[in-house]
């Protein structure tokens, strides 16, 4: 403190010497004084200056070599990416998976369906003892094809809905891959409002963005629930009738 | 009746194709965007599309308003299968003369109900 003592003596013994001249009308030696007093002024401003880029550049200098920082841009970020790409990959198989094994069993029940209709008419007519004994014989034998095919149909329709099982599989490893890039994302953040905090108030706060004013409509993706413009969106069906039946549909 | 359905995910073309399928429309094909799609419309003699909105190229609104502005495609019956679900894009898109719209995730069953409702529509005009 000794240092801004001497200084606010200076500035006193200046103060008073401006005072002494102008009483005394003494136009020159007070444009002097004043002009002296002005360089101090300068010279504090410009120590403050001095002292705001120093603490700017050591904090900004400390955050560059934050290891963490370092192996989050190095290792971590990209590494999300790919994490993320897995991600995609997994649940794409899973329902390329899933699909296969519909589409196979599909023609399985279809074709069961169809048979046991057909036998179930001729069933019906043997019951009604309408059938010949040829027709009958030839019954018997459908049957027993039948019986053949269901127990093969069956166990392969088994396969399909274990391919179906295993194929959800995915879910649990998608959960765990997709928190781990939330843990980064929520870490990216933190250094990001410590990087505003330190930087933010040396240059004064920045004209905030303006949202959402897109010109033309663009396509957004799905609706997620509990991110913004929640009122903008539609979040049933319903509600898509309902605004196109206002509309005139 | 042959349909083109259009998405550029492979995954939601098989299942509406599934879907389709299990309605008794097996007269199918598949196109990834807007822009392969709008050829195969011009070329061929599809009675029915169903589009996703959100894709690379074409975007499905692109494409309905391509459909509309052609002389020959004008009046195909367009059903939106999208997960854009803001109220302007179901505005934009009934402008452009979308015949339906059901936004993603949906059931076979509003499926059939949106199909069943354009027909009707058709058939009473």
């Amino acid at each position: 403190m000794e240092h801004a003592d001497d200084r606010s003596k200076q500035v006193l013994d200046q103060a008073e010497q401006l005072i002494m001249e102008m009483q005394e009308g003494n136009e020159e030696k007070t444009a002097q004084v004043l002009a002296q007093l002005g360089s101090i002024r300068e010279s504090l401003l410009y120590q403050e200056v001095g002292k705001m880029t120093r603490q700017l550049h050591n904090s900004l200098q400390g955050f560059r070599e934050d290891a963490r920082l370092d192996s989050m841009t190095a290792q971590d970020i990209p590494d999300a990416r790919q994490r993320l790409l897995h991600v995609i990959e997994l649940t794409q198989k899973s329902a390329d998976q899933t699909l296969s094994a519909v589409e196979n069993s599909m023609p399985l029940a279809e074709s069961i369906a169809t048979e046991a209709g057909e036998l179930s008419s001729a069933w019906k007519k043997f019951k009604r003892r309408e059938l010949s004994v040829d027709q009958f014989r030839e019954l018997s034998s459908t049957i027993e094809k039948f019986l053949g095919d269901i127990e093969t149909d069956a166990g392969a329709m088994k396969q399909n809905l274990n391919q179906v099982l295993m194929a959800q599989e995915f879910q649990d490893l998608t959960s765990q891959i997709l928190k781990k890039v939330i843990d980064l994302v929520e870490e990216v953040e933190g250094n990001l409002v410590e990087l505003m905090r330190l930087t933010g108030g040396m240059f004064g706060k920045p004209e905030s963005a303006d949202e959402g004013s897109v010109s033309a409509i663009e396509a957004e993706g799905p609706y997620v629930p509990g991110t913004k413009a929640v009122s903008e969106n539609v979040s049933s069906q319903d509600e898509v009738d309902d605004l196109l039946s206002s509309l005139g549909f | 009746m042959k349909i083109l359905i259009v998405d550029d995910f492979s995954t939601m073309r098989r299942i509406i194709k599934n879907l389709l399928r299990d309605l008794g429309f097996n007269n199918t094909s598949e196109a990834d965007d807007g822009a392969t799609a709008l050829p195969m419309l011009k070329a061929g003699d599809f009675d029915f599309l169903v589009t996703d909105w959100n894709m690379p190229g074409m975007q499905g609104i692109d494409l309905l308003k391509a459909v509309r502005a052609d002389a020959k495609l004008a009046n195909l019956p367009v059903l939106m299968v999208t997960a854009e679900s803001k109220r302007e894009q179901i505005v934009e898109a009934a402008q452009a003369g979308v015949n339906g719209y059901i936004v993603k995730p949906f059931t076979a069953q509003t499926l059939k109900e949106k199909i069943d409702k354009i027909w009707e529509r058709i058939e009473a005009a």
